[in-house]
């Protein structure tokens, strides 16, 4: 038995839901999915990020039986998919276009589900109901889905793929019509609806903020392959490559020479700057050429010399006020720009600095992240 | 007064090429045949005033119509007509609906050969088709000779001047108005529809029944009618090819105009005839309504 601390993914006897096992996805010429292996565990709330067109849809689409692999092989609790049609599937898929019946009301739309499996009739009602309840779309149970909104289309698509119970639900960009409060709401939602249930998600979404509030692993995919597949905190504090670090959230990439130290690097990235120290146990050779990456709120902004060892001089160039927080663009005499964010706690008329004022830069020696790919 | 113009268009259409015809069809229908011209009676006069229209209507009367219900020959013509007209639909349907469902499934880049190639035969005259069905179907036609030549058969078939010929001569003359409507249909429908049905549970013959048939129930619909609506009337395919014993309204509506010249009566054929069209349509349109209603209601 796994102790309760470990996660599944940590643990080496769990048993995966989803086992991909080196799957690949051609149409004709063209690579969609690229020798891909990837477990998903029960009970995951598993989030898809990626690019447009990185086959993310082709993945979820792999998992419903729309798609055969080209090669490889996708078990499901153990068993090989590939002969299961996709009636047959303990899977449900909400589409990204929504696949909505135009000649059904809304309430018969998610009803369509559970009369398929010929679910008694009171317990039919009592789960439509509920699944309206929840997509609060009570008020449209009897329109045509032309008659409503685009949000409570998206709705209407939830709850309908919410209505079995799956197993396992394939979510593709489920709330990208939302507005923000609705959205948030909706994603508290889901994840309440996770817990009670026991359903595995798998979501596709191109909103990193959405990505990391529901879900308890992250898979970045680029051109068909998983970058990274982490914790949300393990992908923002530690990518494993320019490709992930740069791709979620903001960040400064300095590219620049390695020179070994003892406990990390120096990095020597342009002339007339001092080299930056980074602990590191990364084992980097001396010369090679790498990246350090560090997040704009992990960088200190100043306007006197800093004690810190990192630390850059330059003038600020821009400041985009986000409310909340401003992010700086400070450009270094060398001519890098290096973004940093401060929270804004005081009110904008008693801000410290602006345009054209030279500032210290500053961040400790465990702030940034050395990359060699 | 743009609005108006446009309503006021297809109205005048309407009027002047549907209602108005049909009205002088009515009237003629309640007159009395007289060998004359217009070989019918009473005409109106308009020279007498009021006592002449009052004259006119005194001697309409429904006679024509008893006459209808006295003979067996007509409503025997009505009855095999909307039979042969009803199986010719649901041959047309059967034969169409795969035929469009194979054009709408296939790659776009041949789905406009496939339409040409289904509207090609409206190149060729109605009749010249129509007649070259008897060089196929006739004793010593083609499709007995290549019978006997595959020794199915060792005694020619009498196809030709049976019910036979005329359901082929009808569905294959009527086919492509049952395919393009449904093509059109199913060329709109969306796929992932079908994706999503399966996905929540559908085989894919139920998926076919509850989502592809829904949705192009129109396309289905149109066709049936441009099918059903000029074959109950089709007077050129049961004369060529079925010969003296297939009774049709057309033919006899044809006879009574022509041979007998008596344009009363053939005037009531005609009237009974719209009626017989008319009433499924308007059942139709009313439950086309209701069912618009509950959706919004
Ligand atoms: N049926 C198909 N035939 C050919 N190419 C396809 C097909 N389906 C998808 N592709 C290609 O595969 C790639 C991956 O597509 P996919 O739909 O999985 O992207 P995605 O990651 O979901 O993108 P998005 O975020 O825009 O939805 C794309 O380049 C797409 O053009
Ligand atoms: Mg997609």
């Amino acid at each position: 038995m796994p102790a309760d601390d470990i996660d599944p993914w940590d643990d080496p006897t769990a048993k995966p839901l989803i086992r991909f096992d080196r799957v690949t996805k051609r149409f004709g010429e063209f690579t969609a999915i690229n020798n891909l292996s990837l477990n998903i565990f029960e009970t995951e709330f598993f989030a898809l990020l990626g690019p447009s067109g990185c086959g993310k849809t082709t993945l979820m689409r792999m998992l419903a039986g729309f798609e055969s692999p080209t090669e490889g092989h996708i078990f499901l609790s153990g068993q090989d998919l590939a002969p299961i049609p996709p009636n047959k599937r303990m899977v449900n898929m909400m589409f990204q276009s929504y696949a909505l019946f135009p000649h059904l009301t809304i309430y018969d739309n998610i009803a369509f589900g559970l009369r398929r499996q010929k679910t008694p009739k009171a317990e039919l009602a009592e789960r439509v109901d509920e699944m309206l309840n929840l997509t609060r779309l009570e008020k449209f149970a009897h329109r045509k889905p032309d008659q409503i909104s685009g949000g409570q289309r998206q709705r209407v698509a939830l709850a309908r793929s919410l209505a079995k119970k799956p197993k396992l639900l394939l979510l593709d960009e489920p709330l990208g019509a939302l507005d923000k409060k609705l959205r948030q709401e909706t994603q508290f939602e889901l994840m309440d609806i996770q817990e009670k249930t026991g359903t595995t998600f798998v979501i596709v979404t191109h909103d990193q903020e959405e990505a990391m509030t529901v879900a308890s692993r992250v898979a970045v995919m680029d051109e068909g392959q998983l970058v990274q597949v982490s914790t949300p905190d393990v992908i923002y504090e530690m990518p494993n490559s320019v490709y992930v670090a740069d791709f979620i959230g903001d960040v400064n990439l300095i590219e620049g020479k390695a020179k070994k130290v003892e406990d990390g690097i120096d990095l020597n990235w342009a002339e007339n700057q001092p080299t930056l120290h980074c602990k590191t146990n990364k084992s980097v050779s001396n010369g090679q050429i790498c990246h350090l990456a560090i997040r704009p709120e992990k960088i200190t902004i100043q306007s006197d010399t800093p004690e810190t060892k990192n630390k850059v001089q330059g003038t600020i160039l821009d400041i985009a006020y986000l409310g909340n927080i401003s992010t700086y663009h400070v450009q270094l005499s060398s001519g890098h720009v290096i973004k940093a964010q401060t929270s804004n706690t005081r009110r904008i008329a008693r801000r410290s600095f602006t345009w054209e004022d030279t500032v210290w830069l500053s961040w400790t020696e465990t702030a940034g992240i050395v990359l060699d790919k | 007064m743009r609005r108006y113009f446009l309503i006021i268009t297809p109205y005048f259409w309407l009027i002047s090429l549907f209602v108005i015809p049909f009205l002088i069809v009515i009237r003629i229908s309640l007159s009395d045949p007289e060998i004359s011209i217009p070989p019918y009676t009473p005409i109106l006069s308009l020279e007498e005033g009021w006592s002449g229209l009052l004259q006119f209507l005194r001697q309409l009367d429904l006679d024509n119509y008893i006459f209808l219900t006295q003979d067996a020959l007509y409503w025997k013509a009505y009855l095999s007509s909307l039979r042969i007209a009803a199986f010719s639909t649901i041959i047309a349907l059967f034969v169409g609906f795969p035929i469009a469902y194979g054009m709408a499934k296939v790659q776009r880049k041949w789905q406009t050969t496939l339409l040409i190639l289904i509207i090609l035969p409206f190149w060729t005259s109605f009749l010249i088709r129509v007649y070259s069905w008897i060089g196929i179907l006739s004793t010593e036609g083609y499709l007995n000779q290549v019978l006997l030549g595959l020794g199915i058969i060792n005694q020619p078939l009498t196809l030709l001047n049976t019910p036979f010929a005329v359901y082929v001569g009808i569905t294959y003359t009527y086919l492509p108005f049952m395919v393009l409507p449904i093509y059109a249909s199913l060329e709109k429908l969306d796929y992932s529809l079908l994706e999503a049905a399966e996905d929540l549970g559908c085989s894919q013959i139920s998926a076919f029944w509850l989502i592809t048939v829904p949705l192009c129930r129109a396309g289905i619909l149109a066709g049936c009618f441009l099918v059903f609506i000029p074959t109950l009337g089709e007077i050129i395919i049961p004369s060529l090819l079925g010969g003296s014993n297939t009774l049709m309204i057309g033919k006899v509506l044809w006879e009574e105009f022509f041979n007998n010249r008596d344009w009363p009566v053939a005037s009531a054929v005609a009237v009974i005839l719209l009626i017989i069209l008319i009433i499924p349509i308007v059942l139709f349109q009313r439950n086309e309504q209701k069912q618009q209603d509950l959706g919004t209601r």
